[in-house]
């Protein structure tokens, strides 16, 4: 009886599982398999759920009608230099945050939680104007500043979190062996941290890839578009490629499931740091 | 010779000097934006009228809060944010649940399985199921006609359907952030709570309400004010699946801003609504840290 009970318990466990990864693996299946029709066969009624050929043409299509390449450039340069900048600028504060004691230490960290609260549609008209008179639309310098403010408030939120963990003895140890503090934290925090802030570039690398109202807004020139935006811009006024949008999305996804594949593990650590703490 | 600067005096310095970076970056992008938005809110700014520039008081607010359009808009993000939180809830308790009960090596498949829908661009989740949930040419309702339903179900040129297809949409991108907070709290939770409750005679669903439930009261609360404050500021999906259609029908208080400012290009009116979105989002904000503050002080 209790046996009986067990393997059907694990049966309902290994069902509801296999209807989960279903759910979840689908839509990229469909996506996929879009990408790899033929163009005669888009339009099928019914909709084939298994094509009968296959082809490269939406591929190919994306970077001859739709110059995905530049929209792939613009996308790295914009995601690495929102990366390089949020890093630089989190990776002092998270330190002065985990290890100084400062007045109003809390205030102006509560400034920096408040801020990555801020709708990008409250920042994103002024910055409009401004970086008009400023020349910085159209530029890749125009797109890596506005999106610290998303970044960076998490960066610095998951850094702390991480620094924290790290044992004070070791860098009050090498100040008293004459390091400077300067000196303690370059050769000693710094490599510890290494892998937090490993976990922290990533997160800032996919969000900034991933970011669209900047992107949306502060362009206006279609070869600076990066790729979410330039996708959006497919569809014409009477017809969706969709084969071309499959194809483009499936190029713009498989640099960030290359990265999730390659770095799951300390995603989810820097994903939940800053919450399972207390 | 060494000057004596008090250590305290040298830690406020040190410590000003390192998070000086930060601080004015986040000033110079987020708080100076926010307050020019502000000023633009009581002004008549009309990209297209510039010479008529004016400050005009209340008039914006007093425009918006009067229009049926607002509390549509309204309405629409309430029913957005109550629905799909509580899906992308009851999903992300299902998907922690499996993926605790889950040995290690599939766990790791389940995480990156999980993992992927968070990281890959809204737009690109938004075309996806656009095109899953399209009447001609999706599987969604080929799939459905398997099982008798109707096979030209034009999904998004109804008003409930299409917020079910983008309520759908978002939970599916949304709830594997949330099972995986949950997950990393129910790691937390020592095993032999359980193991007592079951000798106590205590059944499955008994020891989930009595032990793993209130672990994960301090997890839970953050995850829903997160989620409050992402459906508040959804834009990309709305935009990829219905444009806020039909009939604005999906349109947030968000989306309804973005239209003012960039569709109308009316600057005083969409500052105006990125206002109240800004006080709505500030006030949901400070309860969260102050929630937040207490579990430190614990």
């Amino acid at each position: 009886m209790q046996k009986a009970r067990k393997i059907a318990g694990k049966a309902v466990y290994i069902l509801l599982l296999a209807v989960f990864i279903v759910v979840m693996v689908f839509p990229f299946y469909w996506l996929v398999l879009t990408s790899f029709k033929d163009p005669r066969d888009i339009s099928l009624m019914p909709t084939e759920l298994w094509p009968s050929r296959f082809s490269l043409k939406f591929f190919i299509y994306a970077f001859t009608e739709h110059h995905l390449e530049v929209y792939l450039l613009n996308s790295v340069v914009v995601a690495l230099g929102a990366m390089g900048l949020t890093i630089l600028f989190a990776f002092p504060a998270a330190y002065a945050f985990s290890r100084i004691r400062f007045k109003f230490k809390k205030f102006w960290r509560n400034v920096i939680l408040l801020a990555n609260m801020f709708p990008i549609i409250a920042v994103v008209t002024p910055m409009f104007i401004i970086f008009r008179k400023m020349h910085l639309i159209n530029t890749y310098w125009g797109l890596i500043v506005p999106s610290v403010i998303i970044t960076l408030p998490m960066a610095i939120w998951t850094l702390q979190a991480f620094i924290d963990t790290l044992p004070k003895d070791l860098e009050e140890a090498a100040q008293i062996d004459g390091c400077s503090r300067f000196q303690a934290v370059i050769r000693i925090i710094f490599p510890l941290a290494a892998p937090g802030i490993f976990t922290t570039a990533i997160i800032a690398f996919i969000t900034a890839w991933n970011e669209f109202m900047f992107a949306l807004i502060l362009v206006t020139k279609d070869s600076m578009r990066t790729v979410p935006v330039a996708i959006s811009m497919f569809p014409g006024q009477y017809t969706v490629p969709w084969g071309d949008m499959a194809a483009a999305s499936v190029i713009a996804t498989v640099p960030i499931v290359l990265v999730v594949l390659i770095a799951q593990k300390w995603i989810v650590s820097g994903l939940t740091s800053g919450a399972v703490k207390g | 010779m060494k000057r004596h600067i008090s250590r305290e005096k040298r830690d406020n310095l040190t410590g000003y000097l390192l998070i000086a970076p930060a601080v004015l970056a986040i000033i110079a992008v987020g708080i100076v934006p926010v307050i020019i938005t502000i000023t633009y809110s009581f002004e008549y700014y009309l990209l297209t009228d510039p010479q008529n520039r004016q400050f005009v008081g209340l008039q914006n607010y007093i425009e918006i809060l009067g229009s049926s359009a607002f509390w549509m808009v309204l309405k629409n993000t309430a029913v957005f944010a109550v629905i799909s939180m509580v899906l992308e809830l009851f999903l992300g308790f299902a998907g922690a649940l499996l993926m605790n009960g889950a040995r290690k090596g599939t766990r790791g498949v389940i995480r990156t399985v999980v993992l992927i829908p968070w990281a890959v661009p809204g737009i690109i989740i938004a075309y996806m199921f656009q095109f899953l949930f399209n009447n001609q040419l999706g599987p969604v309702n080929v799939i459905l006609s398997y099982f008798g339903g109707a096979s030209d179900f034009s999904w998004l040129t109804k008003p409930w359907s299409a917020m079910l297809v983008v309520i759908v949409a978002d939970a599916w991108k949304q709830f594997p952030y949330i099972a995986l907070m949950l997950l990393a709290g129910l790691q937390t939770i020592p095993q032999e709570l359980y193991e007592s409750a079951a000798i106590d005679g205590a059944g499955k669903l008994k020891s989930f309400f009595h032990i793993t439930l209130p672990n994960l009261k301090g997890i839970l609360l953050i995850v829903l004010l997160f989620r409050t404050m992402g459906a508040i500021r959804i834009f990309d999906i709305i935009f990829g699946i219905t444009g806020g259609g039909p009939a604005s029908s999906t349109a947030t208080l968000l989306y309804q801003a973005y239209k003012y400012l960039f569709t109308d290009m009316n600057y005083g009116k969409g500052s105006a609504m990125s206002t109240i979105i800004t006080v709505i989002i500030l006030a949901i904000s400070i309860l969260y840290i102050r929630v937040l503050g207490k579990r430190d002080d614990e």
